[in-house]
């Protein structure tokens, strides 16, 4: 089983489509023919989450924003924290925010999910809204995001058919990378302010202090399914350790890049496969995004792609993003400019991060551009492991991962570069932010955002 | 979680716990307890085993209790909680 996200051609038989609906665009009649109503979704009672969270929890569903974390425990925690908080609190109802950001650039998911089938992402929000007892619910997209015209028209139907109970809110937070963070997201919506909180975690104190889900768009979609056909319907298909389905996006030397839905456990070979296969001699991969990790090219064909998978073969699923870096490039020259890019993304607030990233990168644009000395070197893989572990976000963990395992992937690049030399004849003369790669890294914006990550408009 | 060894079963975990959203690295904390807290090229504290949480032996409970006073940010904080096992 599979599905294309594009190219009508490719659409094969009826029964061998994706559970997800990426191959058209779904008006709502269109959605409710192929998928049937929403059933009714038995409403939380007290300290009682709704019946849907039993089969939530028969389904195994793990969250699809990066983390894989079992969703069923997510939408417990939720209405425990909520039913431990004071009677009187105004504050104790839970919020539901589905995760349309997006901050990885190299992921396109969501996105084409989003365009494809909005009504599943929306009929997972109230299924979920519902069965923790939420009173208010959000779809955040990033900032300028070309999605809303759609969504907003996909609202608009389902409000005149009278479809949700509860009226799901579309918010664009800034489009910065640490903003789709799940804390940062939360404290925008309840704040107005796109930073990481530490140490509260959303499902205590989310959302102006109120317990808050935030579940990634895909993670929406499947508890749009799971709410219609149960949780054994859903664990069909995929690994045991994390079934179902799972969208990919399949970037760099592929003949049809594009996103593409499989069953957990599916090999890199046959993803792969779906995309036309590879146009280069592919020397590594980008695995789970720019917070992700880089595997070398030998033998990751057959890694089946899901989280235990993945992890043993030294990779990360992270948030299911697949990219190929071939021969036509000079991987560290790709890096450096990812790695810039990540450096100015902090949210400012923690120093490990604020002034450890920027020096790691700088050395890192030396190495790039072979003209590193030894200390330099020296000093990064010291400051590589000194920034891990101490800020109140993953941003500097992330970042420090695709360093490290990109330095280990592409040792033997990196000997030459410290010999002055580099496999390519002919290297890019500047390595910046900007610089048309092949590893997309968004253009810089005009936008002012203080230092809370506010945007003054 | 457990206990660092050589400590009696009845006695509180005191943990030291740091904030590196509230911190700005003034380093008063290492003036206060040089031998506990180090303070990274930046002037940032690094807390013993480099996270944002350590389980305190008794002899570094002063030190601690002394760097927490200092930070004029309140950026560090003590927890005592009884062993849960």
């Amino acid at each position: 089983m599979g599905a294309r996200s594009r190219s009508a051609a490719m659409q094969t038989e009826r029964h061998d489509m994706g559970r997800l609906g990426i191959e058209t665009r779904s008006s709502l009649s269109m959605h409710l023919s192929q998928y049937g109503d929403l059933p009714g979704i038995d409403q939380r009672r007290g300290k009682e989450p709704g019946s849907l969270i039993v089969e939530v929890e028969k389904s195994g569903l793990r969250g699809r924003g990066g983390g894989w974390f079992p969703t069923f425990r997510k939408l417990a925690a939720v209405v425990d924290s909520s039913s431990n908080m004071g009677r009187f609190d105004r504050s104790r109802h839970p919020v539901v925010i589905a995760n349309a950001m997006e901050g990885e650039p190299a992921s396109a998911k969501d996105a084409v999910l989003l365009a494809s089938s909005p009504h599943l992402v929306f009929d997972g929000i109230t299924a979920a809204a519902a069965t923790i007892g939420a009173t208010d619910a959000f779809l955040a997209l990033h900032r300028g995001s070309k999605l809303l015209p759609i969504l907003t028209k996909a609202l608009d139907e389902r409000q005149a058919a009278r479809l949700d109970p509860l009226r799901i809110s579309l918010v664009t937070p800034p489009a910065r990378y640490v903003a789709s963070e799940e804390s940062a997201l939360s404290h925008w919506v309840g704040d107005g302010v796109a930073t990481p909180v530490y140490p509260d975690r959303p499902f205590q104190k989310g959302a102006a202090g109120r317990p808050t889900l935030v579940n990634n768009a895909e993670t929406m979609a499947h508890l749009g399914l799971i709410a219609r056909y149960g949780g054994d319907w859903f664990a069909e298909v995929g690994v045991p350790s994390a079934p179902g389905t799972t969208l990919v996006t399949v970037g760099g030397c592929v003949s049809d890049p594009g996103v593409v839905e499989v069953p957990t456990g599916t090999t890199v070979r046959e993803i792969l496969a779906m995309c036309g296969g590879t146009t280069d001699t592919v020397r590594g991969y980008l695995t789970g995004g720019y917070g992700g990790g880089w595997v070398p090219a030998a033998g990751f064909e057959d890694t089946p792609w899901d989280p235990d998978g993945t992890r043993a073969a030294g990779a990360v699923i992270g948030a299911s993003v697949l990219f190929l870096v071939g021969e036509s490039v000079c991987p560290l020259e790709e890096m450096a400019r990812v790695v810039a890019w990540m450096a100015g993304e902090s949210a400012g607030q923690c120093g490990p991060c604020v002034y450890g990233l920027p020096s790691i990168s700088d050395d890192f644009h030396h190495l790039a551009m072979r003209h590193i000395s030894d200390d330099e070197m020296q000093h990064m893989k010291v400051r590589l492991s000194l920034i891990q572990g101490r800020g109140g976000c993953k941003h500097p963990d992330g970042t420090a991962r695709f360093i490290a395992t990109g330095l280990s992937a592409f040792a033997d690049e990196v000997a030459l570069h410290l010999d002055r030399r580099c496999s390519l004849a002919i290297t890019r003369q500047v390595v910046r932010p900007g610089n048309p790669g092949l590893l997309p890294v968004p253009t810089p914006r005009l936008a002012l955002v203080d230092v809370d990550g506010r945007d003054f408009e | 979680m457990s206990a660092p060894s050589g400590r009696n079963d009845d006695e509180p975990v005191i943990t030291l716990l740091l904030n590196p959203t509230i911190c700005d690295g003034r380093g008063l904390c290492h003036d206060a307890a040089p031998h506990l807290i180090e303070l990274d090229e930046w002037g940032y504290p690094i807390l013993p085993g480099a996270k944002l949480t350590v389980d305190l032996p008794k002899s570094d409970v002063k030190a601690a209790e002394d760097a927490t006073h200092a930070c004029p940010v309140l950026a560090l904080h003590i927890e005592r909680r009884k062993q849960s096992t």
